[in-house]
């Protein structure tokens, strides 16, 4: 993963609450084996209607995108992070999320800021307004800005994210550092084994 | 001694270690996969040069894309066919047990763990999709996860966790006759909203929880992602233990005994306190159906599709109108009066013997309405062997439906079940999402008895309209 201190780029107002990850990217994309390539299948559904807000000139090469409340539930899809950073997100803006979502994004790098409603609607309308406008998310400091209108937010995220995000940490490597600590767990885990459950081919030792 | 939520006491045995500032890593006692959410996993292990540390407490199946078509028929789609084949190439290569299609134990992997009884009391489980839920059933901390902890579960057998918030769910009363689990579940998901479990791990109590079977459990533990929790919880009781008694992953004899002896404290304390408590009364339950585009988007089948006019909240108003629009639909509209092109009972919702055997009740001796296609997808082949034991196939089949092989089919339209644009659909499954089922496909979440009724009527209809 990427070190990510301070993201600036335009921004596409998703004008939808509840945009789930069946939405983001839907199960035809999920067959896949690969890990890129699926920011041509982001809100498939909707890329067709030449009036979605993704088709429009002004919004291409935004960077971060503002959509409504609970956005990312659903499916524990990965695939919709991949998505939408495979299509050139770096952040999304809400005023809630799914959590398996939110998730999954600290994972890859994607910025998940929350704000209020209210906060959220003023930025919406502020970059629909001047879609050229340039957002500014600071993840060491925890804030959201649009310097030309003299607009800033705080926003929160765990102290254990916001630290990955900026070191670009890979969660596994940090757990493998416990494998003392496992091993140690190991040794008095009620886990059952299935090497006792399952001959080599799947079938039942005990039918 | 203080009182424990259960979902405090599995959480608290399964800490590996909770250093300060970081979240808590626990041990994960059984992962679960499938061909979907994996191989970025297992690629990210190969590139990393890590293995999997516990083969032996990772059990996968192939569901969400295998077609449903007679075993005969190979699989056409040559990406979802490669999707197999890594599946069962990664597990040759880690050392996983895993039942690809035709396999006597493959099915939909939210069914299989459960029947198998490798789903436990206690235990902690994990999988890549959120209907992981579905094994909270058994008193179990079960939910799902994303590709890249599917990767770290496989390298670590441990996840990092913040602990969730807890909330109880209490049913009091029992039900009236006609209503199932799928609607106790409804009516909850109905209730909270989309969004108001995010955070919290839900426990389900009350008598009419008690009173429901493990299946029924399961269906509504299956549902609690809907609400945005991402796990569900019943108390252990002699019913989880009945159920499990001769499981093939359970022990025998006096090890069964003490297991179970163990498994029966896996209750909440008496005066444990839960952070938000929720009470909803049996009586007030009936048969419900989805009108919109969320799971939330419920209203008795006896009612009418609902209107945006006078909703105070903006945001809620124009969720209204979307889903109106997206589903054709005139607000005003009696659900029952409202024509249906496919039927799909199925899902790891609504595809376990005892659902198969009330729809089967409902098609018995009736017949698909001219124009509608029904299709009946068995959960697993065990289900499927179950059915056809009972003859329940037989019936399908005479009445009409599809009887097909084991997998996700129609409730996500991976595979080639799917809903053609425009066309309306009474399903047991779990997401009523926009495209779910089939780009431009409208869904509507029902139990299995209505979905029976609704394809015999060829509109939505409740069990009594067909034997009337």
């Amino acid at each position: 993963m990427k070190p990510v201190h301070v993201l600036e780029g335009r921004a596409v107002p998703l004008e939808r609450s509840d945009v789930d990850t069946d939405q983001i990217i839907p199960s035809d994309w999920l067959k896949r084996v690969e890990r890129t390539g699926f920011g041509r299948g982001l809100f498939s559904e909707w890329r067709d209607d030449t009036t979605f807000v993704l088709n429009q000139p002004e919004y291409v090469g935004a960077s971060i995108l503002i959509a409504g409340p609970r956005f990312g539930t659903g499916s524990s899809r990965e695939h919709a992070v991949w998505a939408l950073m495979d299509y050139g997100f770096e952040a999304v803006i809400a005023p809630s999320f799914g959590d398996i979502f939110r998730n999954n994004s600290s994972k890859q790098g994607l910025v998940i800021v929350q704000l209020s409603l209210e906060d959220v609607e003023g930025l919406m309308a502020a970059v629909t307004d001047d879609p050229s406008r340039l957002i500014v998310i600071d993840v060491e400091r925890l804030s959201v800005e649009l310097p030309e209108i003299g607009w800033r937010r705080d926003f929160i995220l765990d102290p254990m994210t916001q630290e990955r995000l900026l070191e670009g940490w890979d969660d596994i490597g940090i757990s493998l550092r416990r494998e003392n600590e496992i091993a140690r767990y190991e040794v008095t885990s009620r886990a059952p084994s299935l090497t006792d459950v399952f001959d080599a081919s799947g079938h039942a030792v005990r039918a | 001694m203080v009182a424990k939520t259960l979902y405090e006491k599995i959480w608290e045995d399964h800490v590996v270690t909770a250093p300060n500032e970081e979240p808590t890593l626990l041990y994960v006692d059984l992962h679960l996969v499938h061909e979907v959410t994996s191989p970025q996993a297992f690629d990210g292990l190969r590139l990393n040069a890590r293995g999997v540390r516990r083969p032996d407490l990772t059990l996968a199946t192939a569901d969400h894309n295998v077609p449903t078509d007679p075993l005969s028929v190979p699989v056409m789609d040559p990406i979802s066919r490669r999707q197999l084949e890594v599946l069962d190439e990664n597990c040759a290569e880690f050392g996983i047990t895993v039942f690809p299609r035709g396999h006597e134990n493959q099915g939909i992997v939210h069914i299989i763990g459960p029947e198998l009884g490798v789903t436990q009391p206690g235990m902690t489980i994990v999988c890549g999709d959120s209907h992981t839920s579905t094994h909270g059933a058994f008193g179990a901390l079960a939910f799902g996860i994303g590709t890249s902890e599917v990767e770290h579960v496989l390298a670590t057998q441990t996840i990092p966790q913040q602990r969730a918030k807890t909330m109880s769910v209490t049913i009091d009363g029992t039900p009236p006759p006609g209503v199932s689990a799928k609607d106790i579940v409804l009516a909850i998901v109905g209730r909270l909203g989309t969004g108001g479990g995010a955070g919290y791990v839900i426990e389900y109590r009350g008598e009419a929880i008690e009173r429901l079977s493990m299946e029924g459990r399961m269906t509504v533990c299956n549902m609690s992602i809907e609400a945005g929790a991402r796990a569900g919880l019943v108390a252990v009781d002699e019913t989880t233990i009945d159920y499990l008694r001769g499981r093939p992953g359970v022990p025998a004899g006096d090890a069964f005994d003490e297991a179970a002896a163990r498994w029966r404290s896996l209750v909440s304390d008496d005066d444990a306190a839960f952070d938000t408590e929720i009470t909803l009364s049996a009586s007030d339950l009936v048969p419900f159906i989805t009108w919109g585009t969320n799971p939330a988007q419920v209203v008795a089948l006896s009612g009418v599709v609902p209107s945006p006019d006078g909703v105070e909240d903006a945001d809620e108003k124009n969720t209204i109108t979307r889903a109106l629009e997206y589903m054709d639909l005139t607000p005003g509209t009696p659900l029952r009066s409202i024509p249906i092109d496919v039927v799909f009972i199925g899902s790891c919702t609504n595809a376990r013997i005892e659902d198969l055997r009330a729809a089967a009740e409902v098609a018995r001796g009736a017949s698909v309405k001219d124009g509608v296609r029904a299709l009946v997808v068995p959960g697993s082949r065990r289900v499927k062997n179950q059915a056809e034991a009972e003859g329940l196939d037989q019936v399908f089949l005479a009445a009409g439906f599809e009887w097909r092989e084991p997998g996700c089919s129609m409730c996500l339209g991976m595979n080639p079940d799917i809903l053609t644009p425009g066309q309306r659909c009474a399903s047991t499954s779990n997401r009523n999402f926009e495209g779910r089922q089939g780009r431009g496909g409208r869904t509507h979440l029902v139990s299995p008895v209505v979905a029976a009724a609704s394809a015999i009527m060829g509109r939505f209809a409740s069990p009594e309209e067909v034997r009337a």
